[in-house]
Order: C-alpha cells, then sequence, then structure tokens
C-alpha cells in the first residue's frame, strides 16, 4: 500500500519532467545557421542575404527584428560592406505584377511586435553592389533605428535564389524546428 | 381506364429517359469542357497576348521572333537591377529546364529585360551567366522594348528611389506559348513547382 503512491508519485514526476522539457521553447533556429543580436529592446534575429548573380549591381537583405522595449521604433537604414547604400523596400505582388516601393520613413516597429523583412515582402536593399556576396562569407554591416541608433550585424549569405536562410540545396523546407510554424504553405 | 394507366407509365418512363439522356450529355459536355480548359486548348484572350518582335540577344546578335516558329516557348520580363523575383525566376525556370531532361530541347525560354538603358547585351550576359545557358536574354532600344511590351501585355514602370536611382515595377508572369504561338498557359512564382512542372511538361509533350 506504501508503495503504490511512490510510484505513482514518481510516473507523475516523469510525466511532468517530459512535458516540461516538450514545453522548452525550441532554438530560434538551428544552431549551426542562428545568430542574432539584441540592443536596446530590440531582437534581431538572423540577417541574410545570398549570392547575386555575376553582375548584379543591387542585392536584398532580410532579417528578423522584435521590438521588446516600450517604444515604437523605426528601423530607418544602415549599411551594408559591400554596397553604396541601403534602403528600405516592400515588394509586393498584385495581379502579376511585381511592384517595390521605398519605404521613406522607415520601418515601425511597435512594441511587442515582430517584424519579418523576407522575400516576397519588406526586405533590406542593397545598392550599388561592389562584389557579390560570398556563399558562406558572412558580410559586415549595421542595422540604424530612428531611437535604438545604430548597431553592428553580420550578415549571412546564402545560395542564389534561396527563398529562407535555412532554404540550402536539397533542404528547402529546412530542419526539425518547424513543427509549430502554422505559416507554411503546401 | 386500364389504358389511360399505361399511357401514363409510359409517359413517365419517357421522362425518365429523357432525364437520363440530359444528364450523361451534360456530363459529357462539362468533361469536355474541363479537358479544355486542363489542355489549355481555348484559353480566353489568347489571341491577345503575343505578336512578332526583333531584339538583340545577350551575343549582340539580332534575334527575331520567327526563329520561335514551331517550337513552345517560355517568356518572362524583368531586369538586372532586381533583387528578388527575376533571380528567383530565372533560377527556377533553370531547375525547370534540368527537370525536363531531354525534352527540354523542345522548349525556348527568353528573359526579355524591362530596363533597356542599364541591361545592355553585356550585362544580360555576364548576369545569365549563372543560370541555364540555353536562357535567352534579350534588349534593344526603348522603342523595341516598349513595342514588345505592349504586346505581351506587360506593365513596366520607373520608380524612382534615393540618389536619383530608381528601380522597376513590372509583371512576372510566366508566359507559355505553344508551337502555334499562341498563349497556352502561364507560370506564377506563388504556385508550387510541382504545378509549374506540370504546366511545362504539358506544353513541351503538346508541342
Amino acid at each position: 500500500m506504501k508503495t503504490m503512491p511512490n510510484n505513482v508519485f514518481q510516473a507523475i514526476c516523469a510525466c511532468l519532467v517530459v512535458a516540461a522539457i516538450a514545453a522548452l521553447p525550441t532554438p530560434l533556429s538551428p544552431p549551426a545557421m542562428a545568430h542574432g543580436y539584441e540592443h536596446a529592446g530590440l531582437k534581431i534575429k538572423h540577417p541574410w542575404t545570398r549570392v547575386t548573380p555575376p553582375g548584379a549591381k543591387v542585392a536584398g537583405g532580410f532579417v528578423t527584428i522584435t521590438n521588446t522595449g516600450k517604444q515604437t521604433d523605426h528601423l530607418v537604414g544602415g549599411n551594408f560592406a559591400l554596397s553604396k547604400r541601403m534602403e528600405i523596400h516592400e515588394m509586393s505582388m498584385n495581379d502579376g505584377v511585381m511592384r517595390m516601393k521605398q519605404l521613406d520613413k522607415g520601418l515601425e516597429i511597435q512594441p511587442g511586435q515582430t517584424v519579418e523583412l523576407k522575400p516576397g515582402s519588406f526586405h533590406l536593399m542593397f545598392m550599388g553592389l561592389s562584389a557579390s556576396p560570398v556563399e558562406g562569407k558572412p558580410v559586415k554591416g549595421t542595422l540604424k533605428f530612428e531611437k535604438a541608433g545604430e548597431i553592428d550585424v553580420e550578415f549571412a549569405v546564402a545560395p542564389l535564389g534561396a527563398k529562407s536562410h535555412s532554404d540550402e540545396e536539397g533542404s528547402a523546407t529546412g530542419g526539425g524546428h518547424d513543427h509549430g510554424d502554422h505559416h507554411k504553405h503546401h | 381506364m386500364a389504358a389511360n394507366t399505361t399511357l401514363a407509365r409510359v409517359r413517365l418512363v419517357l421522362w425518365g429517359l429523357v432525364a437520363i439522356a440530359a444528364f450523361i450529355g451534360g456530363a459529357l459536355f462539362l468533361g469536355q469542357l474541363q479537358e479544355a480548359a486542363r489542355q489549355g486548348a481555348s484559353l480566353p484572350g489568347a489571341a491577345r497576348f503575343g505578336g512578332d518582335f526583333e531584339l538583340t540577344d545577350q551575343n549582340g546578335k539580332v534575334f527575331s521572333s520567327q526563329s520561335l516558329k514551331g517550337k513552345p516557348y517560355a517568356v518572362f520580363f524583368g531586369f538586372t537591377h532586381c533583387p528578388d523575383i527575376c533571380p528567383t525566376t530565372l533560377l527556377e525556370m533553370s531547375k525547370h529546364l534540368e527537370a525536363l531532361g531531354p525534352k527540354a530541347d523542345k522548349l525556348n525560354v527568353l528573359f526579355i529585360t524591362v530596363d533597356p538603358s542599364r541591361d545592355t547585351p553585356g550585362q544580360l550576359k555576364m548576369y545569365l551567366s549563372a543560370f541555364d545557358p540555353r536562357i535567352v536574354g534579350l534588349s534593344g532600344s526603348e522603342a523595341q522594348i516598349a513595342d514588345v511590351a505592349k504586346k505581351y501585355r506587360i506593365i513596366s514602370e520607373k520608380v524612382a528611389t534615393s540618389d536619383n536611382d530608381y528601380t522597376m515595377n513590372h509583371t512576372a508572369t510566366v508566359f507559355l506559348f505553344d508551337g502555334k504561338g499562341a498563349l497556352a498557359a502561364t507560370l506564377s512564382w506563388q504556385e508550387d513547382e510541382k504545378t509549374r512542372s506540370a504546366k511545362l511538361e504539358r506544353l513541351v509533350d503538346n508541342g
């Protein structure tokens, strides 16, 4: 009679431990790929760009930014070691027409908001490339915010035409950390 | 009385037969319509797309649309100062050509610039060296490009950015034409790869 509750207690403990481990937040992205920065209430996750075709004068840059602070901030610019200028653009597709718009006032990030700069959407425009980024060789740069100031970052370099930073040849859907991702199409 | 009942029965049976015939006929007709639509045989408004043109290819040679006759072709418009959709489309088309294997020889693929002042044949040659060598890059004078854009019903416009620079808005659809020069289907980069592959296979198979 005495041992039974003990066993049950142990079993419950074991279950709780397993549940707690399962409930732990998964790493932001596979450890080999992930890099990020935190500065003045901003979380900057995995800035990246991709290889451009020879002779390309522009490249797109991508990053996910979360405002963990209490003030609204704006991403207003920055620089990229291989380009003359950085602008912030929004791309849209309507009725088969691709449209580009420069965001003159920058990109607003409200407290608690996460803004994703990604292919087909908001992106950094590196204008006047002096050289093409090389796959696997990170490029130094900065991201400039209206309130948080300028932050040093490194842009990871993905292959030509990659649709996301984990989109490598043969593993387009990324690693095993995406089970909770409801934004996936297919 | 008895004759009346029999007549009523015959009438009922006949009407039943009419209903069945109408049902079968309707189903057959619908099936044909769907088949036609699936084959892209009668794409509405197809005749209004395309037309003859003469441009310059990435090797500086004159390229005439006459050379496209008898073979299906894919054509899309873009420019090399394009960070996203143009290199992505070129890469996807390169992958499709590879996947088609020997069948790819039955297909022409054209990339026409909407930004001829910056995209000279030399610039196109350099840019396209990253993609399948079978993709033909075409440039020309502003007037030639405007003419071909009109024929293919392409929207393209300059958009000013900082430092007196500019980028372009443009139609990003890939148009698929059959061997007779009629628009057979379109590809969108928002479709999945399987859908695009199936459309290209069908285009090449139908000739």
